[in-house]
């Protein structure tokens, strides 16, 4: 069968674009980086891929607050066929500014873009620190429905990010999401236990990545696109690093993709 | 009419930066106040109505989850206010993205406005509430404060009618000239003001406004680097000559270059960047900048347009390179200076310091390029003239490194930002001094950056570049246009249509419009047959690309247009070669004065607790942690290292290819603190430093190139220029011994503050050297953390009794001569290849670089990087032959403390011992101690203490 394509969303400011289509096409998928505008003029190009991935930056600087202003332009523009391109059962990943994106046009949590209830039940905000952090942490993989990682992984990232405090309106969106098996991703230490120190920004529940109901949509703070060589890991000169654990997330969506 | 809209964080949400805010303002001495509420503001103008604004308040500008929205202004409660606006003018980009995103939802608004609200409930007196407004919260530079809430006027823009004004120079006598050069803020001296008004008694006219301006800032220090193009007359303390130098940069520095001869050195010297080549396909290139008075003045502006700056000019080389790597290197006053002895007219170096640290991390963070190598260095006369060097690496393909030139009939297309009132006058303000008055007087010098504006106009450029679109570009620094074009039509003359200029704002006049120094803007030569598709591709990504000109006249003259009327009229040949050659007077007469014997001690324990903690030394992941060093995917070796990631580096490395395993390596040196004891060693100190760190980590010193970046006083005073002669001479010596060609450099003069009781602080000589290396495999790159206990420690190269300069005085409260350890190029050079050979065949686990500190701060770092301990035997260290006798007092120092340069501490394992020694040949090296699993620091009788206690003390003094 053909090779499965992936769309790379740029818009300005998006900059972690290379890396990630780079980190697609080891993982085997064709794919694209193609500017915002040019998906607002043809909305159908979506259509022709089946993997979307709104990679990391400060898409239009950040400016109101992160993501924002991009999902402004998804919800207001793209939303049909943003609907119709999940019904259609295929994959979308926000990476840090992506995820911030994602939650801000209603992808996440709930996987449908719906301009008046959008970004109502849960949001990223600024770090506890009030500052940018850029270090590596450990994160669990903990849910069954997530197409990205199977539960139980534990496995290295780093963060890169002012706002990656999640954050729920209530208790009631956060058992709601629980329940549902929909907090993919959570903080931990090196030994995969949840610790105060191991949560780097104050999210609740130390959540660092979440999926909507069908796992098909995952939303992430960490980088995995910046872990795809083992020569990325901070500590690779002190031998040890044998997997780039980042590149799962993008041969196991290449894996599902030509699985179904 | 205006909407104002207050957002502020909903209860249990938290505010971190108000939080932040409130520690800042305790720090100030300030008890009295509870906590902080603040509020973002957004006015907007227009026919928007409060169901509107409620609309775009839910919608778009408030968190529907962590904020709430008041439109209007809400009661404080009885809590002091301060709302900080930008001012009219002042680039803002969140209005501007606003905007554009009120706009997306169908709301036809004229514009949008922003400031920030703070509420201090508890007991401040108006006093304190000052302070705080003007110490902390707002810049006056650039912001209005409010005590109150207050509702922007819609503002309209004054629209401008062309006079054209000649500006009489033909008739003046000497004093009118230099009166003219004052007043008109064109800081020339007498023998050029007398050149022009020559050229223009021979034309037979009066200079334009625009022409004066122009040939001011063609001629500025910071264009045409005059001190260092002098020729220079050395003199003794008796006023006898002892020295002639020719065009002082070409007889060194450039010279050093030339004789090297490398064949990789793609393009050096002529272009906005040093250009080297990578491999077969591909060329990396190298340029760092500083950005110093901006800085002094407004921080956070000055240091991010200081990033924006650097980057574009890789981006103005050969066809334009992609930048890959950022580097930054500060000098700030000690962060510990009490306010009250902060000069007026200078902010505290702490506010400096985070303001620099802020502006270099939300420019480069934004611009997707990683921040990866740097360092911060502290001395009190850096407070009225901080120091911010920002550098940037970048890639392009191999084909396009050359420097190229506009043809005849090219159109001149300036892209990016847009033109305003701000950097006017920037290219001679940054070479003039400080003074107290300068933070009003220049306020309009001071640029803000919109960092979005860049990356999307290098995102443009790099399509335009793979469509051959262009066939030359260059960026838009000091001098603005008139700087570009002038110097891209140097042999082509150009014609420039000065009304097309795209503005921010009405009211500019043609002058303004040619030596504006905006920010983001670069201008391209573009055929005319490619004209069309380029401002289609620039349109499609909503970056605004404008045909102002045609390149090509007839006579090569430089032709400026304001509609019909001409505005402007000058020749290239006097604007570029009509500079009168420029002669410098200098004083070179030391007088050996060596440091006092230091009295002994037995236990030096604390000595390495405080080092580790001086600010030079301490640890900089405060700063580290707040660049995005990993972006692009290509970090090899990062910046923060080690067994749990937080500890020192001693070289960048990154792959500019994902897809393959080559590198570059970026590392500095650096050493103010030597600059005015002997600026000859300290200039050949920072060489080595920069060298001994890329050969740390694996770089080849056969395919290594060096940046010089001479940051001084006014070298009108001869011995400041006498201490520069003398550091130029040594990167000469230097580059050619160690074989390293200089491929760029810039300097910063005149980096003196008058104080309004008129003293005068003069920087010490500062040189940045900058070095980048290629990695031929990263996969064998080494890093400086210990590894395994039982493995050797072996010492490299020789240690000299001298202590001159070396932080360890500093610390031990000791008086220092000017007896700073020589450094020996030839020596040093033959122990960098053995060490490279020794980390390329794979015989060592670590390699960390003596530097400040010496042995004992190598060792300590080496040990908690690693999280494990050393024990090292300092009497078998190699030592000179004039070596201090015995084992204690002045020689314990220079063995556990001294900073010799070319020394390296490797970390061999036992069964790779005799290859490594076999490898080191004839170079003096020892086996020194070993990695232990103490967890302890242990150097002879004289050291020891816990890995625990030494990295506490090393983070503990940024732990902000």
């Amino acid at each position: 069968m053909a090779k499965p394509k992936a769309l790379v969303l740029r818009a300005a400011g998006t900059n972690c674009d290379r890396e990630t289509q780079f980190a697609l096409e080891q993982a085997g998928f064709q794919s694209e980086r193609i500017h915002v505008f040019r998906l607002m003029e043809n909305p159908a190009t979506l259509g022709e891929f089946q993997f979307l991935v709104v990679p990391g930056g400060f898409s239009y600087g950040d400016d109101v607050s992160a993501g924002k202003i991009l999902a402004n332009q998804m919800f207001h523009r793209l939303a049909e066929p943003l609907n119709d391109f999940l019904a259609a059962g295929k994959l979308i990943l926000g990476i840090c500014n992506g995820f911030q994106v994602l939650i801000k046009s209603g992808l996440l949590p709930w996987g449908y873009v719906e301009p008046a209830t959008a970004a109502r039940d849960a949001t990223l905000g600024w770090n506890d620190s009030g500052q940018f952090v850029d270090k590596w942490i450990h994160l669990s993989a903990d849910s069954d429905t997530c197409a990205f990682l199977p539960k139980g992984e534990v496995i290295a990232l780093p963060i890169a990010h002012g706002e990656g405090k999640f954050m729920t309106a209530n208790a009631d969106v956060l058992a709601k999401l629980c329940a549902s098996d929909q907090l993919a991703l959570r903080y931990v230490d090196a030994d995969g236990n949840r610790t105060a120190a191991a949560n780097p920004n104050g999210s609740v529940e130390d959540v660092a990545g979440i999926c909507d109901p069908t796992g098909r949509v995952l939303g992430l703070m960490p980088h995995p696109e910046r872990f795809i060589q083992t020569t990325q890991h901070p500590r690779w000169t002190r031998g040890g690093v044998a997997r780039a654990d980042g590149q799962m997330f993008f041969d196991n969506a290449f894996a599902y993709l030509t699985r179904s | 009419m205006t909407q104002r809209i207050e957002i502020r964080p909903r209860d249990g949400f938290g505010d971190p930066h108000a939080d932040g805010t409130l520690t800042h303002i305790r720090e100030l001495g300030i008890e009295g106040i509870s906590a902080v509420r603040s509020a973002r503001l957004f006015f907007i103008t227009g026919e928007v109505s409060t169901e509107d604004a409620t609309h775009i308040a839910e919608r778009l500008l408030a968190d529907p989850v962590s904020e709430t929205f008041h439109v209007g202004s809400s009661p404080a409660g009885g809590a002091a206010v301060i709302e900080v606006h930008l001012q009219p003018g002042v680039m803002d980009p969140v209005a501007g993205s606003a905007e554009s995103a009120i706009r997306d939802m169908g709301f036809d608004i004229h514009g949008v406005q922003t400031g920030r609200r703070y509420e201090l409930p508890g007991d401040v007196s108006d006093a304190q509430r000052e302070l705080i407004a003007t110490r902390l919260l707002a810049n006056p530079v650039i912001e209005d404060v409010f005590y109150e809430a207050h509702t922007p006027e819609e503002t309209e823009g004054h629209e401008y009618e062309l006079k054209v004004t000649d500006v009489p120079i033909r008739d003046l006598d000497d004093d009118g000239l230099m009166r003219l050069s004052k007043d008109g803020d064109l800081f020339l001296d007498l023998h050029e003001m007398q050149a022009i008004q020559n050229h223009y008694r021979q034309l037979g006219r009066e200079p334009r406004d625009v022409e004066l301006e122009m040939i001011a800032q063609t001629w500025s220090e910071h264009c045409v680097h005059k001190t260092f193009r002098s020729d220079v007359k050395v003199r003794n303390a008796a006023g006898e000559v002892v020295e002639e130098i020719p065009n002082l940069i070409k007889n060194t520095i450039f010279r050093a270059t030339k004789e090297l001869d490398k064949s990789w050195c793609l393009n050096v010297f002529e272009d906005n960047a040093g250009v080297i080549e990578f491999d077969a396909d591909t060329a990396v290139c190298f340029k760092v900048e500083t950005h110093n008075h901006p800085s002094a003045i407004e921080p956070y502006g000055g240091a991010s347009t200081g990033i924006g700056g650097v980057i574009r000019d890789p981006l103005g080389t050969g066809l334009g390179a992609r930048p890959i790597a950022n580097t930054d290197v500060f000098c700030f006053g000690e962060p510990t200076m009490p306010l009250d002895d902060v000069p007026t007219g200078s902010l505290h170096p702490r506010r400096v310091m985070r303001g620099v640290v802020s502006g270099v991390r939300d420019y480069g963070n934004r611009m997707g390029i990683p921040t990866v190598n740097g360092a911060v260095y502290f001395d009190d006369r850096y407070v009225g003239n901080p120091l911010v060097f920002c550098g940037t690496a970048a890639v392009m393909p191999n084909e396009m490194a050359a420097k190229r030139e506009p043809n005849p009939g090219d159109a001149i297309v300036v892209v990016g930002g847009r033109t305003g009132r701000d950097g006017i006058h920037g290219a001679t303000f940054s070479s003039g001094e400080l003074t107290h008055e300068h933070e009003t007087e220049f306020s309009h010098a001071v640029q803000i950056g919109n960092a979005i504006t860049e990356k999307k106009t290098l995102d443009c450029l790099l399509q335009a570049r793979e469509k051959s679109l262009y066939s030359c570009i260059t960026d838009c620094g000091a001098g603005g246009l008139s700087s570009a074009v002038g110097e891209m039509g140097e042999h082509t003359g150009a014609t420039v249509h000065l009304d097309r200029v795209p503005l921010k704002y009405a009211g500019l006049s043609y002058a303004e419009i040619w030596i504006s120094e905006a920010q983001e803007r670069m201008v391209l030569a573009v055929p005319q047959e490619n004209v069309e598709a380029l401002l289609k591709l620039f349109a499609g990504e909503d970056v605004e690309a404008t045909v102002i000109g045609t390149y090509g006249t007839d006579d090569t003259t430089l032709q400026l247009y304001y509609g019909e009327m001409q505005v402007g009229e000058l020749e290239m040949a006097f604007l570029h070669e009509g500079l009168p050659r420029p002669h410098k007077d200098a004083l070179w007469d030391p007088k050996a004065s060596p440091t006092s014997a230091p009295p002994a001690k037995d236990d030096y324990s604390r000595t390495l607790l405080e080092l580790l903690a001086s600010p030079n030394i301490a640890s900089k992941e405060w700063i580290i942690r707040q660049y995005d060093h990993e972006v692009q995917g290509g970090s090899v070796v990062k910046p923060l290292l080690g067994a749990s990631a937080d500890g020192p580096s001693d070289a960048a490395v990154v792959k500019p290819k994902l897809d393959t395993n080559r590198g570059v390596a970026l590392a500095c040196g650096m050493n103010p603190a030597l600059g005015d004891l002997d600026p000859y060693h300290s200039a050949l100190h920072a060489i080595d430093e920069a060298l001994r760190n890329i050969v740390c980590v694996g770089g080849d010193l056969e395919r290594t190139a060096v940046l010089d970046n001479f940051c001084w006083g006014n070298c009108n005073k001869p011995d400041r220029m006498g201490a520069l002669v003398q550091a130029a001479k040594a990167c000469y010596d230097g580059a050619t011994v160690y074989g390293t060609p200089f491929v760029s450099g810039k300097d910063s003069l005149n980096n003196e503050f008058q104080t309004d009781d008129g003293q005068r602080i003069a920087i010490p000589p500062t040189l940045l050297v900058s070095a980048i290396s290629i990695i031929p495999d990263v996969n064998w790159c080494v890093t400086a953390d210990a590894k395994a206990a039982g493995n050797v420690l072996v010492l490299v190269g020789v240690t000299q009794g001298q202590l001159g300069g070396s932080h360890v005085l500093k610390v031990e409260g000791l008086q220092s001569g000017n007896d700073v350890p020589p450094v020996d190029p030839a020596a040093n050079r033959e122990t960098m290849k053995a060490v490279q050979r020794v980390l390329a065949a794979g015989f060592a686990r670590a390699c960390h670089d003596l530097s400040e500190g010496g042995l004992a701060v190598a060792a300590a770092e080496l040990a908690f990087c690693g999280g494990l301990g050393v024990e090292i035997d300092p009497s078998k260290l190699p030592v000179t032959a004039d070596f201090p006798d015995g084992q204690t007092g002045h020689a314990c120092l220079a063995r556990l403390f001294g900073e010799s340069a070319g020394r390296f501490l490797l970390e061999v394992e036992p069964d790779k011992l005799r290859d490594a020694v076999e490898t080191l040949g004839d170079v003096p090296s020892a086996e020194v101690g070993t990695v232990t699993d103490s967890g302890r620091v242990k150097i002879g009788g004289f050291i020891d203490v816990s890995i625990a206690e030494a990295k506490a003390a090393w983070q503990g003094t940024f732990d902000w």
